[in-house]
């Protein structure tokens, strides 16, 4: 796309490739330079915004950097702001040619107007060349003492920036000291926050090497500091204030009577239109009151209000991001918002990232009271044409059911979920209905004369269906078709794209086994067959285990793959509350609307200059390898059925409970194709010979690529499972290629069992 | 504490492009844009404000189709950068009059001018349209506004309003009118959003006013005023649900839950006298904003009927009757409503003689539409429209459809009953009598009827 039209000329096409518009350029200013004929700052201006607006399209125009500079002689303040902005850009990359700006930007640094010294010391500041800098420490320091104030506010950012580009010459200029004396003397208000901000960065950076920094640090939030800057609060524009608030919320008062000082001076930063002050304001009355349980509580009923306001006025995002906070305090003390639900329902426009926000609410307010209007509410969003807030929605009337005490009237809604008829309710509900039913059992009779209604043909999604599929196991006593059902199923075992609920299908059929087994016998073998031949390493391992637990002991088996559940009462929270806290400790930050707290999404050399606290900048540091790893957990625990996940570990430990006692088995094709007929070897006879089993277990690709595979070579008669196996490829691969050999040399020994 | 600013095109393309800290990379602007456009491969279906791409926070706001952006890589307030890039978006309209993608490109000096008063290094110096005056010297180019969409909800008086001078709201504050002198003249909005969900029956459900009371002025001299709102305004409920409507019927007063106010504004006789006093800078800006869930009178009743006629077939008669003062036009009405998601024909059928409507059917999406000019107080217009379906409805029809959702401006009326009795300009001379603007509008923010 054209920049900025200023197209009197280039015929070429609307975007420049650069080269011939820049060596354009470069004569043209060349012409412009020496001349002083009248109205000639229009041309330049002309050609200046020329260059301006490629290089804002991103075109390199370094090189007209000499011409620039030296049209930059004039008194037309546009133009020289322009030269400004076109110098500060190039000045990094062409550090040689920088030096021709410093003479005139050093000149104008003594000009008699303060609008063009502040202007030029802060162009001076910002050339980012670390060779320069001799040449800043003078007009900086006469900035410092200028006595206009938007020079010295200039200047007061302008150490900064020399902080930045060489921390020692800023340090042995003496910087943070003028600053700090004008930071508690200065009339100014700007000048003073300015000096807060400068001095907060640097003193963090150099809290690392120098005790004296860290100690200035700590000064910051000293009492003096913080009471000198809150009887000035009302001069600083809203966003010093900000500024001061995050300071004063790091502020530990000695008495409670500090504290109420504290916020009755503040009280009325909650009515200001601007969402970040009144965020600011919460921030410091919520650390402040921490200790004192009582008072905090009516902190969150004072800040309701104002809170809820600031949602619903302003753009959408900045709703969003008061939204975001409201949702941590909703999450953190639910029984205080309980009667606010309404301020929660969702509407009609809101986007959709919005609406989840709204739901978790809803979700967590839900009580005894209010439970049935908001399950009400919820119901109509399923209906919605919006699906991923249908299902959200869905999703939530499940999570209030199960922290509920009362759930009839939730059952019934869920049920009538299942009856509406649209696949994605369907199966959003099923996996509800799941969950519930394992926290309470006592409703299965209800739940399976509807989920037994439902054709499995209309459920698709894998999580749907593998909770349906689990129901058939788990109920199949009551489920008159079940083993059918799972016949069918099984049949279609080819056509199954999810490995997941071929897993859940294999359990399920077991478990109707045990209960049904005359009616199951025939599926179980179809199913183990299918399993046993299935390429996914899960589905086939799991067949594989199945198979050689009935053969060692059925009994055995129905008690590992069968055995009484017991009531879920709390289902796993997929956040820690260590975590939870964190991002409390960082209100009024990003961590809130990630959810996150800073370290998890901020590079470590950006973490610094803000955490404020060295206590709690190290401690987050320190901790975070532990860290780390628990919220990845908490994410895939998260994203993971959470049955799925528990039923799976049932099985791991039964896989390594007892190992020992079982053989391999082989599976006869004819036998599957004939009758379907389990064919089980015998364990006796596996036990005779050892080596077989092995290279059988090889042959049928027991484990090998799966983590804890077993060593074949080091295994001793009976088989442990060695938690630490390593079997490199080089090594698999030449374990395979013996395999034919081997196998040729076994004795293959095999009986039908007819188990029933 | 921020890194970078930058504003997009719809299109992507860099129209302003700030870097203060070089900390982030250059191409960020790209990175960002991508990101927003392949949302919806992450399942969502609009980008968040607020994310983060490797260790970079990117921040954006949109205004008038435009992305405003910012990025920074440290920790810092959401809220205070999502609203910087609004209060930024609001000064460079301050300047340039109007604001949009022609009048930016147009005036990226300027831009570039204010951009840099306004942030240093990343840190926030003013956004005061007042303060930065004199740091500011480049001269807007002025472009027209006649065939631009509106940016403020102040634009909307543009539409049915004959009584406003059209230009006036979208006047530049420093830029001279043509005659070379500036007329005095300000103007006091106040802005309604209104949100409400019927039930299936017609009965309230929710409702929520969520109001501004927006000034912008162009006063030399910045005089002193006061704005006097109802004596018997009340704020807050003590203590009692805020969703309690039987405390506040009957009694006639308008009750707030709550309000803010703008930084400029003194309350010193706020609870004696209910008015605001304050020096209004120049510029935009809302003077307070107040909530409202005390029940009122909606404007507009919504009756939806769905009827199945036949196997493949169903007919929607949607009713809207507008129960305000037959003096008060309604404008820009769209009614709409998700149909079953099998339906392939919709044909319409309007009231006879009806003028100024359209009707359609979003096959994309299989929603109804219907859209009026105008409603004036007191009538009623009626939609019917036959439904064809590919495939048998499973059971309740009513279940696939809906809601009716209504979108609606409505100057000179307010729902709230919230009014500013008088607007009173401190200053000494007799002849001095700029002209005082006061309006009303009404807009739906949510407007819905369960079926």
């Amino acid at each position: 796309m054209a920049p900025p039209a200023q197209a009197h000329r280039s015929p070429s096409p609307s975007q420049p490739s650069g080269k011939g518009e820049v060596s354009d350029l470069k004569s043209q200013l060349r012409q412009l330079a020496g001349s002083r004929a009248p109205g000639i700052d229009d041309s330049k201006r002309e050609l200046f915004k020329k260059v301006i607006s490629y290089m804002t399209i991103g075109i390199d125009v370094s090189a007209v950097f000499g011409e620039m500079v030296m049209c930059s002689a004039t008194s037309d303040i546009v133009l020289k702001k322009m030269c400004y902005l076109y110098v500060g850009n190039y000045a990094k990359v062409n550090p040689d040619l920088a030096l021709l700006t410093i003479n005139f930007l050093q000149r104008d640094c003594k000009d008699e107007d303060p609008m063009i010294r502040g202007l030029a010391l802060r162009s001076l500041c910002s050339l980012r060349v670390a060779n320069l800098v001799e040449y800043l420490v003078g007009p900086l320091g006469l900035g410092l003492k200028d006595n206009n104030s938007y020079v010295r506010t200039v200047a007061v950012i302008g150490v900064l920036k020399l902080y930045h580009i060489s921390a020692p010459t800023c340090i042995d200029a003496d910087f943070p000291p003028t600053l700090k004396h004008l930071m508690l003397n200065d009339p100014d208000p700007q000048v003073v926050a300015n000096c807060l901000s400068a001095l907060q960065e640097i003193w963090s950076l150099e809290a690392s090497t120098s005790e004296e920094a860290s100690r200035e640090r700590e000064a910051l939030i000293s009492k003096p500091v913080i009471y000198y800057l809150l009887n000035r609060i009302k001069e600083f524009s809203e966003w010093a204030q900000c500024l001061v608030l995050e300071l004063v919320a790091k502020y530990v008062p000695l008495d409670s009577n500090e504290i109420f000082d504290i916020m009755n001076l503040l009280e009325d930063r909650l009515q200001h239109a601007n969402g970040a002050v009144v965020l600011s304001t919460i921030k410091v009355f919520l650390h402040l009151t921490l200790s004192m349980t009582d008072v905090h509580q009516q902190v969150y009923e004072r800040i309701k209000a104002p809170l809820l306001t600031l949602v619903s006025s302003g753009s959408p995002e900045q709703s969003y991001a008061v939204l975001s906070h409201l949702h941590i305090l909703v999450m953190r003390a639910p029984f205080i918002f309980a009667s606010d639900y309404k301020h929660f329902y969702c509407q009609y426009n809101e986007p959709s990232y919005v609406k989840k926000l709204k739901l978790e609410m809803l979700t967590a307010v839900a009580n005894e009271s209010n439970t049935y209007e908001i399950v009400t509410e919820l119901c109509e969003y399923a209906a919605n044409v919006d699906i991923p807030i249908a299902r959200e929605s869905i999703r939530a009337v499940g999570k209030i059911a199960l922290q509920q005490y009362d759930v009839n009237a939730i059952v019934d809604r869920l049920l009538q979920f299942l009856e509406m008829e649209k696949d994605y309710v369907t199966a959003e509900a099923l996996v509800l209905v799941k969950d519930l039913l394992r926290k309470y059992p006592q409703w299965s009779h209800d739940c399976i004369a509807v989920v037994g209604s439902i054709s499995s043909q209309n459920v698709q999604e894998p999580k749907a269906k593998a909770a349906l599929i689990w129901m058939l196991g788990e109920y199949s006593q009551d489920m008159q078709d079940a083993p059918y059902i799972l016949e069918s199923l099984t049949e279609n075992w080819e056509e199954e794209p999810s490995a997941e609920v071929r897993l859940h299908l294999l359990t399920a059929v077991m478990k109707c086994f045990f209960k049904r087994p005359p009616e199951t016998q025939k599926v179980l073998g179809a199913a183990l067959a299918a399993g046993l031949a299935d390429f996914h390493q899960d589905v086939h391992d799991r067949a594989l285990f199945y198979h050689r637990l009935l053969q060692y002991n059925v009994s055995v088996a129905e008690r590992v793959v069968n055995p009484p559940k017991q009531a879920v009462s709390v289902f796993a929270d997929t956040q820690s509350s260590e975590i939870k806290d964190r991002i409390f400790d960082e209100f009024n930050s990003l961590s809130v609307v990630y959810q996150k707290p800073s370290y998890m999404f901020t590079d470590k050399d950006y973490r610094g200059p803000f955490e404020f606290s060295d206590e709690l900048g190290n401690l987050s540091i320190a901790a975070e390898s532990a860290d780390n790893v628990v919220p990845a957990q908490g994410v895939e625990a998260n994203d993971k059925d959470l049955l799925l996940s528990t039923s799976e570990k049932e099985e791991i430990r039964g896989a390594t409970f007892n190992v020992s006692g079982y053989s391999a088995p082989l599976y006869d094709s004819s036998a599957a194709s004939v009758q379907s007929e389990l064919a089980i070897i015998s364990s006796t006879s596996a036990g005779s010979a050892p080596s077989s089993s092995l290279a059988i277990d090889d042959l049928l690709g027991l484990g090998l690529s799966a983590a804890p595979a077993p060593e074949p070579a080091s295994v001793p008669p009976s088989l442990k499972l060695n938690s630490k196996a390593i079997l490199d490829p080089g090594t698999f691969q030449q374990k395979w290629r013996q395999l034919p050999i081997s196998l040729s040399q076994v004795y293959l020994p095999f009986l039908t069992l007819i188990l029933f | 504490m921020i890194s970078q600013f930058f504003v997009l095109s719809q299109r992507g393309d860099n129209i302003v492009f700030r870097d203060y800290r070089g900390e982030v990379q250059k191409g960020s602007a790209e990175i960002f844009f991508r990101k927003v456009k392949f949302w919806k491969d992450d399942g969502e279906e609009e980008a968040p404000p607020v994310f983060n791409v490797d260790g970079v926070n990117y921040f954006h706001v949109k205004v008038v189709g435009l992305l405003f952006v910012a990025t920074t890589r440290v920790n810092v307030s959401p809220s205070l950068v999502l609203e910087l890039l609004q209060r930024i978006a609001r000064v460079i309209k301050d300047y340039l009059g109007v604001l949009n993608e022609d009048s930016l490109r147009k005036n990226f000096v300027l831009v570039y001018e204010l951009l840099d008063e306004v942030i240093d290094f990343g840190y926030v110096q003013t956004t005061s349209t007042e303060v930065l005056k004199s740091y500011v010297f480049n001269e807007p180019i002025v472009v027209d506004a006649a065939r631009l969409q509106p940016l403020s909800p102040a634009a909307i008086f543009m539409q049915g309003t004959k009584r406003m001078p059209g230009t006036a709201v979208t006047k530049s504050v420093v830029a001279n009118e043509p005659g070379g002198r500036k007329r005095e003249e300000i103007f006091v909005d106040i802005i309604e959003k209104i949100s409400v969900t019927f039930s299936s029956s017609g009965y309230i459900l929710t409702s929520e006013i969520d109001g501004t009371i927006q000034m912008k002025s162009y006063l030399t001299g910045n005089p002193e005023i006061r704005l006097a709102l109802n004596d018997d305004l009340l704020i807050g409920k003590g203590g009692r649900s805020i969703y309690d409507y039987r405390s506040s019927t009957g009694s006639g007063a308008v009750v707030l839950d709550d309000c803010n106010f703008h930084e400029s504004v003194r309350l010193d006789s706020f609870d004696v006298d209910r008015t605001l006093s304050l020096v209004p800078p120049d510029g935009e800006f809302p003077v307070m904003n107040y909530r409202m869930t005390q029940e009122f009178k909606p404007p507009f009743r919504i009756n939806t009927l769905v009827e199945e006629a036949g196997a493949l077939k169903a007919e929607v008669i949607i009713k809207i009757s507008a129960e305000f003062s037959a003096s008060i036009t309604a404008n820009t009405i769209v009614v709409e409503m998700p149909l079953p998601k099998y339906t392939t024909r919709v044909s319409f059928g309007l009231e006879p003689g009806a003028v100024g409507q359209r009707t359609d059917f979003k096959e994309a999406n299989r929603r109804l539409e219907w859209g009026l000019k105008k409603i004036v107080g007191g009538s009623e217009h009626t939609l019917r429209a036959k439904l064809t379906f590919s495939q048998e409805s499973h059971g309740n029809i009513t279940k696939e459809v809906g809601p009716v959702n209504m979108t609606f401006t409505i100057p000179m009326y307010n729902a709230s009953k919230l009014q500013v009795k008088y607007l009173q300009i401190a200053k000494k001379s007799s002849t001095y009598n700029p002209y005082r603007w006061v309006r009303y509008v009404t807009q739906a923010n949510s407007y819905v009827a369960r079926i």
